[in-house]
């Protein structure tokens, strides 16, 4: 029998493992440097990436909530010019393909960070982050309307020829509709789950703990949440689907895929244990083998078809 | 050709080699940490991963360093129980191993003499590693609010050319006050001042240098999930826009940083995380 291959096409990009680190929580990567073995990283996605350099909120930011992590960073980040300056010569040199995020105020935002990153060595894909206020629409989010997503990832599409990825937003009514408009719209594969949007409140002090007072929960808390809508949107959807949501382990990770993800991102689990994408690729490869099957696309969406026949 | 940056941080298993709590609700636990002990500057962190066989899904949580024995690899943090993390660490016994990510972050400058020290509470901690860094004359303002709240041991700060003065609110140990109002009266002859302690205390000293021109560092705090820079997710407030406590900090000129900003106090092992 011939031995695993984890390797998989993600919407056009030919990843090593099909483990990347989800956008924001790593930076741009070179903090972890000493910290993890990017062998078992398929990808990086680049933390967003706007026109100009945005602040970020006011502190504090993050907070610790039973299994999650709930945070307000606020997309703090250089912009355009400092990211293509300081950060992706570091980034392209990690080894992992690099699929920067980009985020947006308005559509037209959004498709000059794409149109600004053409031509730029060693990117492999751009991932459109729908979850961004949108500020003609009253700070709404662009992910929560199917309409809004179209124009966003359409006016992306006219701007790059790289593999598109559109990141959904899961505060939402109805996640499979804004999947479709992605799809429509030219997205080659469709990442889920962002943050689950939450609050907490200092009872001492009487009010709000984050500065912002609502931020985006992750962590294992989120699992069975994202699960769920990875298994709803594969299902209405051709283009793959890269899952993430509180992936904590190998079993984590092929529960995604089982459910109809090509591919999986760690963003919080990071933080629990560096070693984690070297866990979940090794866990992968070993559950293969133990299944007696070589390619991932055997397992892809497997639990929709009832998985096994029982054997007799 | 690979440009590594070049870190002077590991992550690595450190077994605990002492465990005392010095007082009720503060402990004070030892580890075998050559790879961060070589390295360590007062001022720095580690950040403290969660005991393995807790199975629960919690940040490492951030801890100055109280002091460094190089020659045994030997690495002390100082800590008020409170909070999840602080109290899930403080079960820990001798020989279990915990990991340890570190030395993070910029800490202080040297000392030069003449150097006044002030803590207020848990800020001890990494006044503790400053003080015991040189032999220069330096004088260490200790303030609580209570004796029994006072639980870093008499013996740590018996160090060679360091004056302290210890305060609290109700007088039942030292001088009457607070480590501010003692502060004041010492700041005019000092040739500059190290802090670290609650905000309120880093302003009023911030602005005490300030007004006679003398240099201040203050050692901030804010909660943390990478502890390395990345997740920008400790902000605090500069003349540069935000940077980051765990990066560009937690020590910064005390009058580059903004002290009056909510925050969350949790780095110097203060409880409450």
């Amino acid at each position: 029998m011939s031995i695993p291959s984890a390797c998989v096409n993600l919407g056009g990009i030919e990843l090593d493992t099909p483990v990347l680190a989800a956008s924001g929580p790593f930076g741009h990567g070179r903090e972890f440097e000493v910290l993890l073995d990017f062998n078992s990283l398929g990808g990086i996605i680049a933390k967003g990436v706007s026109l100009e350099p945005w602040p970020g909120n006011p502190p504090p930011r993050i907070a610790e909530t039973a299994s999650g992590l709930l945070n307000a960073v606020g997309l703090h980040n250089p912009g355009l010019n400092k990211f293509i300056e300081d950060d992706l010569p570091l980034l392209r040199e990690l080894g992992p393909k690099i699929i920067v995020n980009i985020i947006g105020k308005n559509v037209k935002d959004y498709a000059s960070v794409a149109a600004g990153l053409n031509g730029i060595e060693g990117i492999s894909g751009l991932e459109i982050n729908v979850s961004c206020p949108n500020l003609k629409a009253g700070g709404l989010s662009f992910g929560t309307d199917p309409d809004l997503t179209y124009c966003v990832v359409a006016a992306v599409r006219r701007e790059t020829a790289l593999p598109l990825l559109v990141k959904l937003t899961p505060n939402v009514n109805d996640i499979v509709s804004v999947a479709i408009a992605a799809e429509e719209a030219g997205a080659d594969v469709i990442s889920l789950i962002n943050t689950l949007s939450g609050m907490i409140i200092d009872i001492e002090k009487k009010k709000p703990f984050l500065g912002n007072r609502f931020g985006g929960l992750s962590g294992p808390a989120i699992m069975p949440v994202a699960l769920k809508m990875v298994w709803q949107v594969s299902e209405a959807v051709q283009v793959p689907v890269l899952g993430m949501g509180g992936i904590t382990s190998a079993s984590d990770a092929i529960q995604f895929i089982l459910a109809g993800a090509r591919a999986v991102a760690v963003g919080s689990g990071l933080f629990y244990d560096p070693d984690l994408p070297a866990k979940i690729t090794g866990g992968i490869l070993a559950y293969m083998s133990k299944h007696k099957v070589t390619s991932l696309s055997e397992l892809e969406g497997l639990a929709h078809t009832g998985g096994d026949k029982v054997e007799v | 050709m690979k440009t590594l940056i070049k870190q002077d941080y590991s992550l690595e298993n450190c077994p605990v080699t002492e465990k005392l709590f010095t007082a009720t609700g503060f402990c004070r636990l030892t580890f075998y940490a050559p790879s961060v002990t070589t390295e360590a500057q007062p001022g720095q962190f580690v950040m403290v991963h969660m005991p393995a066989s807790s199975g629960r899904y919690m940040l490492p949580r951030p801890y100055s360093i109280c002091s460094v024995d190089r020659e045994n690899g030997q690495l002390v943090i100082f800590f008020e129980v409170g909070g999840r993390g602080g109290e899930l660490i403080s079960t820990v016994e001798p020989g279990t191993t915990l990991r340890l990510l570190g030395p993070l972050g910029r800490g202080f400058p040297k000392p030069q003499a003449g150097s006044l020290l002030v803590a207020g509470g848990m800020g001890i901690a990494p006044l503790v590693f400053l003080a015991k860094s040189t032999t220069v004359p330096r004088t260490l303002i200790y303030g609580s609010r209570t004796a029994a709240r006072m639980a870093c041991p008499r013996e740590d700060l018996d160090l060679p050319g360091l004056t302290v003065v210890e305060v609290t609110e109700d007088g039942s140990r030292g001088e009457r006050g607070t480590a501010c109002e003692i502060a004041e009266r010492y700041i005019p002859s000092s040739s500059a001042v190290f802090a670290c302690g609650p905000r309120q205390l880093l302003a009023a000293l911030a602005e005490a240098a300030a007004e006679r021109d003398i240099a201040a560092w203050v050692s901030v705090e804010e909660r943390m999930a990478c502890g390395i820079g990345a997740c920008l997710g400790c902000a605090v407030r500069t003349d540069q826009g935000y940077m980051r406590v765990c990066k560009d900090g937690p020590v910064f000129p005390a009058g580059e940083v903004n002290l009056q900003d909510e925050h969350t106090e949790c780095l110097c092992q203060s409880g409450g995380n």
